[in-house]
Parts: structure tokens; C-alpha cells; sequence
């Protein structure tokens, strides 16, 4: 029989394996997370001197180069909006419907596959399918509702799908026991599991509009404006929006001040990140009050 | 006997093809509890959740027989299932209070069936909380949730939560099982306080409970009932050997 100790060999090597592991673990961690600071740093350090009051208020002047982006900035709330307000009621209607009522069959199989693809689809497409189906079939313009659906239309898969995630991490028990007590269907639903479901809901709304206010592409054709003197007065009007706007005078508009350009950069940066902290604090709030 | 409930060949089986009752008949007495006790699977449950149709929440293919309760058949699948539930309310093993306040859970059935106004409701609620031995507990944190209530507690709170609804019968499936000595004690008083104005079939969590409890006791094995006798009678004297076995603990 030999000790442990009698054989240094092998535990030296496991010691050195071990350390090697941990070390190519934290540098995986490091690099994941030293991306994210360093382009925020960047957008705040170079972007910060240019944010004001002005330029947060005023409309571009001197083909852009001058004055502020706050008509880019109401464009992306509007079509952030209108996205919410055309996708958030046909979402959770739909996720309900896939959690709540639908019986597992190849219907419902279906209609997760097509949601798993929509969602796999590049935004481009979405926006050459808003261009041909709002724009023109339609005939709604360049306006601020076809970018609206078509936001809509590539939001919906995110939204459906981590709505439907949170209604099936309610117990199974409180419908049953809410059955149990002479409670229809719905009434379970409306005043049990909807309740519990929202604030997984709402992060997945917010998460999925937050990306709503960041896409160019699905935009590009069918709502954005390269410059506008003035602000759209109807949805069927069409709109400057941040992320257009950025591409716009970062590649199109020559001499243009590139202290501007971080500007409006961390004005999209913030309006984004701001939406992912609520969600975070929605959910982690929510989390703490659970009973279940 | 009055019977409440008439069980007449009752046939249930899942879509799995696996049988779970097989012609069972039985009377169930008016203002008595009524146990079925037996081994593990033995289809207690599902006979148990035939009364109040919670068996359309499974999947349940086949249902053959009769169930009467005043005079309606409780198999008929044109039945109204919410009225019935009112009316026949049930305990579940393990105690699920809605994520409501105490009132709320308390309220939730009364509101969902219509009945409105403050008082008619806070009445309801102090009633069937003190029907269940409760309410000298919770009388002052009525609106806190009711899952900060001791697992005790959020029984009879389950219990208190169909007496509001005032059904008729009150249906319990092993719902001391996760209770200690002087909680499943506390149930229990309750429950022989209760009989004298409701018709109650319990599923016992063990044998003892099932002879503590038993004005008729019914032996179920294998989706069959195979004796079904006053209580007294079924545990001193059964007449089956199976129900003499299990009895005399030699399976189960």
C-alpha cells in the first residue's frame, strides 16, 4: 500500500491542471464582460461632451452638423411605442393562448417552429417584408406606422416566446386549486396566472422593444427619414429615429463633427440600456416578493 | 343511511390505457365522513376526483357508470362543472394557498361566482374561518399573504377556503400528509365538528387516521372497491380477506 504523499507526481500535476483550468475560466469571464465596459467607456468618454440640453432639445441644424437630435429621439420613443402597443396585446394573446388553452398537438408544434424561425430571421428581411407589405401593398408610406409593424413583427417572436416561458413557470397547483373552487378557465388566468406571469412578461416585453429601439435595418425602408425639418404630425408621416440617424451621419454627411456622433451614440446607448435596468429591476423585484 | 352521493358502476380509465376504476358502486351517507382508504394507486384519487369532475383536468378518456348528486349525474359531460365545484369542494394534499392575502383566498371563490359587497364577503370569510378553527389565529393579518401562514395553518386556511363557498360536500385527499401530530390533531377535530353539517369523504393519509375518522370506510385496491362497511365493522371485522390483509398490515 503507498500514501498518498509517496506518489508527488500525480497530485503536483493535478494541482497544475487545476490552476491551468481556473485560470482559462476567469480569462473566458474577464473576456466577456471587458467588451461591454470598454465600448460603454468609450461612448461615455467621447460622447459625454457633446450631450446638453440643446442638444437633447433642438433640431439638427446645418445639414446636421449643427444643433440636436431631438427629433430622432421622439422618432425611436414613437416607434418604440407603437411597437410596444401593436405587439405587447397580440404577444401575450398569443403566448396565453400557447400556454393557457392550446391542447399539445402538431398545430401548436407549428406554430413553435415558425416562432423559433421568425425569430432566427435577419432584421433586413423584416424590413424589406415591411417595405413590400406597410409601404406599398398597403399603402401606408414611409410613415411611422410601418415601421411600427414591421418593429412589431420582428419583436412579436421574443415577446411570445418569453411570455410563454413565464405563464408555464406559474404552478400548475394554483389552477388547479383555483378550478377547484368553481373558477373558469379564464377567471384562472385573469386573476391568478396572469398576475404571477407579469413580471417575467414584462422583462420579455422590454427586452424585446429594447431591441425594437436599436434595429436600423427593419426601419430603413419603412418608416426612417434621412433628415426632416420638422416633427412627424401622424402616424402616417414618416420619422427620424436613433439608430438611422447614427448611420446617417457616420457615413453619410461629410465633415461631420465626430464629437456628434458619440453624442448621439451614447443618447441610444443610454435609451437602450435604460430599458435593460428596468427590466432587471422589474424582475429582481419581483423575485424578492415570490411565494412560490 | 340518507345517502348524498350515488356511485353506480363507475368505470374510469386513462388515455395511457391504463384502467383506474372498474365498476365501483357505493352510497356515500349525508352528514358523515366517509373514508377510502388502501394501498398507494389504487385509483382513491381519481374515485375522489370523479365527484367533483377535477378528473377533466387529466387525461381521462373513458368514464362509464353513474354518479348522482341531487338527482344530477355528475358523468353527464353537459354538466355545469363550476356550479358543481361550488358545490363540492376539496382539500388537496398538499396545502396551495393562492398567492393572495388571507381574505383573498378566502374570497376568491365567493368572487369568482358573483358575490359582491364588502360586508357580505368579510362575513363569509370570518364564518368559514372560524368553522376551521382558524380564526383566533389570523383575525389580525387578515390582508397579509397567505403564504406566510405556518404549513398548518394554510390547511385549514385550504379547508376554510371551500366552507366559505358553503358547498354541500367537501372532498379531502390525504390533506394531513404533510402535517405534524398537532395540526393533522387540529384537522381532525374539525372535520368531526364539520360532519354534523356536511357530507365529507376523506382520503386518509394513513391507516390509523382512516379508523379515527371512519363512519363508513370503503376498501379500494387496484381501481376496485372491495368492501365497503361501517367503519367500526371494516377494521375489526372485515369480511374480505384483502381488506383483512391490508388491515392487519400485511401489504401496503
Amino acid at each position: 500500500m503507498t500514501a498518498p504523499n509517496a506518489s508527488p507526481t500525480p497530485a503536483r500535476h493535478r494541482r497544475r491542471v487545476q490552476r491551468l483550468g481556473y485560470a482559462f475560466l476567469t480569462l473566458a469571464a474577464v473576456a466577456t464582460v471587458a467588451p461591454i465596459v470598454l465600448v460603454v467607456a468609450h461612448i461615455v468618454v467621447q460622447g459625454a461632451p457633446a450631450i446638453s440640453l440643446a442638444f437633447l432639445t433642438e433640431m439638427p441644424r446645418a445639414g446636421m452638423r449643427q444643433g440636436g437630435v431631438l427629433p430622432a429621439i421622439l422618432g425611436t420613443f414613437w416607434l418604440t411605442l407603437g411597437t410596444g402597443a401593436l405587439a405587447v396585446p397580440l404577444g401575450i394573446g398569443a403566448a396565453t393562448y400557447l400556454a393557457e388553452y392550446a391542447p399539445e398537438s402538431r398545430w401548436t408544434r407549428a406554430i413553435r417552429v415558425a416562432l423559433i424561425n421568425l425569430a432566427g430571421i435577419p432584421s433586413v428581411v423584416y424590413g424589406l417584408f415591411g417595405l413590400g407589405l406597410f409601404v406599398l401593398f398597403l399603402q401606408f408610406g414611409t410613415s411611422l406606422l410601418a415601421g411600427s409593424l414591421t418593429l412589431s413583427l420582428m419583436t412579436l417572436p421574443v415577446i411570445i416566446s418569453t411570455a410563454e416561458e413565464a405563464l408555464r413557470a406559474v404552478p400548475n397547483s394554483f389552477r388547479v386549486v383555483s378550478i377547484s373552487l368553481g373558477g373558469t378557465r379564464w377567471q384562472t388566468v385573469r386573476r391568478i396566472v396572469l398576475p404571477q406571469a407579469l413580471p417575467g412578461i414584462l422583462t420579455g416585453v422590454i427586452l424585446g422593444l429594447e431591441r425594437a429601439a436599436g434595429e436600423t435595418a427593419p426601419i430603413l425602408f419603412t418608416a426612417a427619414s434621412f433628415f426632416l425639418p420638422r416633427l412627424p404630425q401622424s402616424v402616417f408621416d414618416p420619422t427620424m429615429a436613433l439608430p438611422y440617424h447614427l448611420f446617417v451621419i457616420s457615413t453619410q454627411v461629410p465633415e461631420m463633427p465626430v464629437r456628434l456622433q458619440y453624442g448621439t451614440a451614447l443618447v441610444l446607448l443610454a435609451f437602450v440600456l435604460g430599458m435593460n435596468l428596468l427590466a432587471t429591476l422589474i424582475r429582481s423585484r419581483a423575485r424578492a416578493r415570490r411565494t412560490w | 343511511m340518507p345517502a348524498k352521493i350515488v356511485i353506480e358502476d363507475l368505470s374510469v380509465a386513462y388515455s395511457d390505457g391504463t384502467e383506474s376504476l372498474r365498476g365501483v358502486s357505493l352510497s356515500i351517507a349525508d352528514r358523515a365522513i366517509t373514508v377510502l382508504f388502501g394501498p398507494a394507486g389504487g385509483g382513491k384519487s381519481t374515485l375522489l376526483r370523479a365527484l367533483n369532475r377535477l378528473n377533466d383536468l387529466a387525461d381521462v378518456v373513458t368514464v362509464s357508470g353513474h354518479v348522482w348528486l341531487d338527482g344530477a349525474d355528475l358523468v353527464d359531460p353537459r354538466l355545469d362543472v363550476v356550479a358543481l365545484r361550488r358545490k363540492v369542494g376539496m382539500v388537496f394534499a398538499q396545502p396551495v394557498v393562492l398567492p393572495l392575502s388571507i381574505r383573498g383566498n378566502l374570497t376568491y371563490g365567493l368572487e369568482l361566482a358573483g358575490v359582491r359587497g364588502r360586508s357580505r364577503l368579510e362575513d363569509a370569510a370570518e364564518r368559514a374561518l372560524r368553522a376551521a378553527a382558524l380564526w383566533d389565529e389570523v383575525r389580525d393579518r387578515l390582508d397579509e399573504p397567505a403564504a406566510a401562514l405556518s404549513g398548518g395553518q394554510q390547511q385549514r386556511l385550504c379547508l376554510a377556503r371551500v366552507l366559505a363557498l358553503e358547498p354541500q360536500v367537501i372532498l379531502l385527499d390525504e390533506p394531513t400528509s404533510g402535517l405534524d401530530p398537532i395540526s393533522t390533531g387540529s384537522v381532525e377535530a374539525t372535520l368531526q365538528e364539520l360532519k354534523k353539517r356536511y357530507t365529507i369523504v376523506l382520503v386518509p393519509h394513513s391507516l390509523q387516521q382512516a379508523a379515527r375518522m371512519a363512519d363508513y370506510a370503503g376498501f379500494v385496491l387496484a381501481g376496485q372497491l372491495i368492501e365497503f362497511a361501517p367503519g367500526r365493522q371494516i377494521f375489526t371485522h372485515p369480511r374480505d380477506k384483502r381488506t383483512e390483509d391490508y388491515v392487519e398490515g400485511r401489504y401496503g
